[in-house]
């Protein structure tokens, strides 16, 4: 049984997973010349990072600059939900809420509207013109113009991350031994003091997956600096799209993904450090 | 004096939450009262009118949309769920080392960014099809991708329930004389269920929700309401995308308020019976 | 604790089965839909219906905002073949997906430098015009262009300009030259079309060159220019330009002159000028991909298209200006003499059309990101 069960999810894995993964790897490092054949080349890379080595403006250090820019928002994106998505996990998950459920509920709820409706419901709100201007122009209170600025796209991705930085971090601390707290309490552990010591510590797995579900998506996003950028913000999402629809450059395209493959891969090994519990917990619930 | 404090904490809490939650809700309060905005543009209000409902009903382009987005949904769903508890089931039953590597390769779709799923699995279609000199990218290819992505969340989700199985318990079945597939029916999977029943759910939120994947492995012809409404944002939405999500919207806050009302019953029922 | 889980399990799982219940509910009336609008017709219809088994789908891809959709019903009704619909909004998007393989269409309409580069990679199939007799409406001027000089594969479906639609009431200036844009007054009040040839086109007449130059040194002066532009540009949007300017989102933008006609119809504040420079004047023509699968089908529906009160339908709604006389003799006079819709032949002489880029293009587009990435 253990085979029969175990054999065609490996071949699953391989032909699903392994077999597409490979094929971008073959792409980044390999280029076609004019007669369509094929050799093995690192020019896509190189390309990637072309400008540093010749110490060019930085203006001209194109893609590094798209990687450096999608980094930041990605930060900045993990760390404001992480501010925000804290706080709110610990209310949920502390005992004086009866409407619990319901209260989950409409959290996850609006993920079961596209997020595309719901990021151009955004647009509205932040026009020059829209429904937020309108309001403030009404009480006599300067406008604020944020639409097409990196605070939109800032907000845009808040908004849409900011379950999945709470669902983790809410299960961690749902699932804690509540006998800890009361033990710390009871050997005279201040309030402060259990949290830093105790209850925090003890909801890092949360974190960790909460920062790995909104980090690397967040540095990968296109469609929320297209429509709240307007274009004009170009991440390494944005870069990726535009070679594989627009330019139709497939070796630079799985170029910039490989790259992407391996921040990821850096940011979660780096993440690991902080975690070593979900290692022990392996194959545990992640989301 | 601490009551006043724990009071004051308990009404600070209920104000951040609402905060949260008026930010959670705010575009979607937008767009519910947009749509009965009788202004086709986006930011004036030129009164009521329930133009936009009759247009969704004529709008066939949407109504193709949503019925392969709900297809896509409930068939990836099936298909992840059945793969996804079957392998968790097998998985477990491998030695460590194995184990761990497989369930480090079943991970990658989780932790992979959509982009990269999504022209990766472009790319291996792509390949398949002109290898064979037949196919094009269309429902089939989205269906499939979404299988795909989904499998790793319903693992993930059986797993831990089958960590807390007691291994005792097939075998025992099977002493009582039971063959092993009425043991499995009968007495693994009701114990695996909510493990099951997350990982289902999670798989449809994912589906329904996915613009990335999708948008790379089908074809312009066959669109799903993500796609759609992408096509739609780059010559300004027309409101009646608004309408569908308010029918949307209604229709799951109906269920949940009166599911709700079902369950407090339950517990006061549960509560005098204590 | 366990079994709180497990009721919110149930809870949620009764809510799920629910949702889907009713989208299937809503699916199904929208799958029923064609059925019921079937009945109601005379009985012609069902003979058409049984017709339709034996032809496959026609996928048709046009642009956003390009065509009066009801058309399309039309088209089936009368002929018994399904039409599957799609958009694109760039003419690299679309040849990427003609060029990659992996989706099959019969109808796609690209603009003039985009038709020349699928002719020379072989991507396209001739026309066969015995099927195509609607042909004969379409203004001789408009056949035998340079992108497909021999009149063997596209028939031209829309024509137009490229220009400056403004605010009268945020502009006081007179507007005849792209250099507008650069008027320090105008900082976050501009929005560009999102499309690399377009605005680098204008702004290379702009500086005195041709819109279809490949030469290195104007390139990057053009690319200097617009890097500059940064400050006072508010976005770089697709016809989202159309809302925004009703809307007094901005006070200049960069548009065709369909998008114009939507503007200035929905907020009459609004001016259209195609500057002194020049600009680009573009053909969007109708061409079968060699991808085809049924390419007598696919002449049904460009004849269809071009047929006068098809065609009248689709530039009356497009607001986009036709190619085809019919057409043109049907729009009422107001129309006729808008120097919008039918821009006179001074404009024209001003005008210039792109050709292909050839080995050029790469550059063209690096340009371009480059461009992107300094606006903020």
């Amino acid at each position: 049984m253990r085979r029969l069960f175990t054999y065609p999810y490996i071949v699953w894995l391989a032909i699903f997973v392994i077999a597409p993964l490979l094929l971008v790897f073959f792409y980044a490092f390999s280029g076609t010349d004019a007669d369509g054949y094929t050799y093995f080349t690192f020019q896509n890379i190189n390309k990637f990072f072309e400008g540093i080595i010749e110490g060019q403006p930085f203006f001209q250090r194109i893609y590094v600059r798209v990687a450096t820019r999608s980094l930041r928002m990605a930060l900045q994106t993990t760390v404001i939900c992480f501010l925000l998505g804290y706080p709110l996990a610990h209310i949920l998950a502390s005992k004086g809420f009866r409407d619990k459920p319901i209260l989950l509920f409409l959290f996850i709820m609006p993920m079961w509207m596209n997020f595309l409706v719901r990021t151009y419901g955004w647009m509205t709100i932040l026009e020059r013109n829209g429904i937020m201007n309108n309001l403030l122009r009404r009480m006599n209170l300067p406008t604020i113009d944020i639409l097409f600025t990196d605070s939109a796209v800032l907000l845009g991705m808040v908004y849409n991350f900011l379950p999945f930085m709470v669902l983790p971090i809410y299960t961690a601390l749902t699932k804690m031994d509540k006998r800890i707290i009361e033990a710390a309490q009871d050997l005279g552990a201040s309030p402060r003091s259990v949290f830093l010591r105790v209850v925090f510590p003890l909801s890092m797995p949360g974190v960790v997956s909460g920062i790995t579900m909104v980090f690397m998506p967040a540095a990968a996003t296109f469609i929320i600096p297209n429509l709240l950028g307007g274009g004009q913000f170009f991440l390494l999402g944005n870069l990726v799209e535009q070679q594989f629809l627009l330019v139709g450059n497939w070796h630079f395209g799985s170029a910039v993904a490989v790259v992407m493959i391996v921040l990821m891969l850096v940011s979660t090994f780096i993440l690991s450090r902080f975690d070593r519990q979900t290692e022990a917990s392996e194959g545990g619930m992640r989301l | 004096m601490t009551s006043y404090n724990a009071n004051m904490m308990a009404v600070l809490k209920r104000l951040y939450m609402g905060l949260i939650l008026f930010f959670m809700y705010a575009p979607i309060a937008v767009l519910i009262i947009f749509s009965f905005n009788a202004s086709r543009s986006r930011g004036t209000w030129e009164g009521f009118t329930l133009d936009w409902y009759i247009r969704l009903l004529n709008d066939q382009h949407t109504q193709r949309a949503l019925r392969n987005t709900v297809l896509i949904a409930i068939f990836s769903t099936i298909f992840a769920t059945a793969i996804g508890t079957v392998a968790a089931i097998g998985i477990d039953k491998l030695k460590k080392r194995s184990r761990t590597a497989i369930m480090l390769v079943s991970r990658v779709p989780v932790m992979m960014p959509d982009v990269i799923i999504g022209i990766s699995l472009m790319m291996l279609f792509l390949f398949v099809f002109r290898t064979l000199g037949v196919g094009s990218l269309g429902f089939g290819t989205m269906l499939l991708a979404h299988v795909i992505f989904n499998v790793p969340y319903v693992i993930l989700s059986v797993t831990p329930k089958l960590r807390q199985l007691d291994p005792n318990l097939y075998e025992a079945a099977l002493d009582l004389g039971s063959n092993p597939l009425r043991a499995f029916v009968q007495v693994i999977l009701p114990e695996l269920w909510p493990g099951v029943v997350t990982g289902a759910m999670l798989a449809f939120t994912m589906s329904v929700d996915d613009f990335m994947v999708s948008f790379f492995t089908t074809s312009p012809g066959v669109q799903n309401l993500s796609i759609r409404i992408f096509s739609m944002t780059r010559r300004g939405v027309d409101p009646s995308i608004n309408a569908l999500s308010t029918i949307i919207f209604v229709v799951v806050m109906i269920m949940l308020i009166l599911i709700n009302r079902r369950d407090r019953r339950l517990i006061h029922k549960n509560a005098e019976d204590d | 604790m366990k079994k709180e889980t497990r009721n919110v399990t149930r809870k949620v799982l009764l809510v799920l089965a629910m949702a889907i219940a009713a989208m299937l509910a809503f699916a199904a009336c929208a799958n029923n839909e064609p059925d019921t609008h079937s009945h109601t017709q005379t009985t012609d219809v069902s003979a058409v219906t049984s017709s339709t088994v034996n032809h496959p789908p026609l996928n048709v891809a046009n642009w956003g905002l390009f065509i009066y959709e009801p058309v399309l019903q039309m088209f089936e009704a009368e002929y018994g073949i399904e039409v599957i619909y799609s958009t694109y909004s760039t003419n690299e998007e679309l040849y990427t997906m003609i060029a990659r393989g992996g989706a099959e269409f019969d109808v796609i309409v690209p603009s003039d430098y985009m038709v020349e580069r699928m002719i020379n990679e072989g991507l396209l199939v001739p026309l066969n015009w015995d099927n195509i007799p609607n042909a004969d409406y379409i203004f001789p001027r408009f056949k035998g262009l340079a992108f497909d000089p021999n009149n063997l594969y596209s028939v031209p479906y829309k024509w137009g300009t490229f220009g400056i639609v403004y605010n009268t009431t945020k502009v006081d200036q007179v507007v005849d030259s792209w250099s507008i844009l650069w008027d320090e007054a105008f900082a976050g009040e501009i929005f560009l079309y999102d499309s690399s040839r377009c605005t680098m086109g204008a702004v290379q007449r702009m500086l005195g060159f041709s819109m279809n130059s490949r030469d290195h040194g104007e390139l990057n002066q053009v690319r200097d220019a617009l890097m500059q532009l940064g400050p006072n540009v508010r976005a770089f949007l697709a016809d989202q330009i159309i809302d925004n300017m009703i809307g007094g989102e901005g006070a200049l933008a960069t548009v065709y002159n369909g998008c114009a006609m939507w503007i200035t119809y929905y907020n009459p504040d609004h001016n259209y000028v195609v500057p002194q420079e020049g600009s680009q004047l573009w053909f969007n023509s109708m061409v079968i991909p060699a991808s085809t699968r049924n390419q007598a089908n696919a002449e049904k529906f460009i004849n269809f298209m071009n047929r006068p009160d098809i065609a009248y339908l689709n530039t009356r709604y497009t607001r986009y200006s036709t190619t085809n006389i019919g057409a043109f003799e049907r729009i009422p006079e107001d129309w006729q003499n808008c120097p919008i819709y039918w821009p006179c032949d001074e404009t024209l002489a001003r005008g210039e059309v792109f050709v292909d880029l050839g080995d050029f293009r790469a550059d063209f587009e690096l340009a371009w990101t480059q461009i992107l990435l300094a606006s903020n």
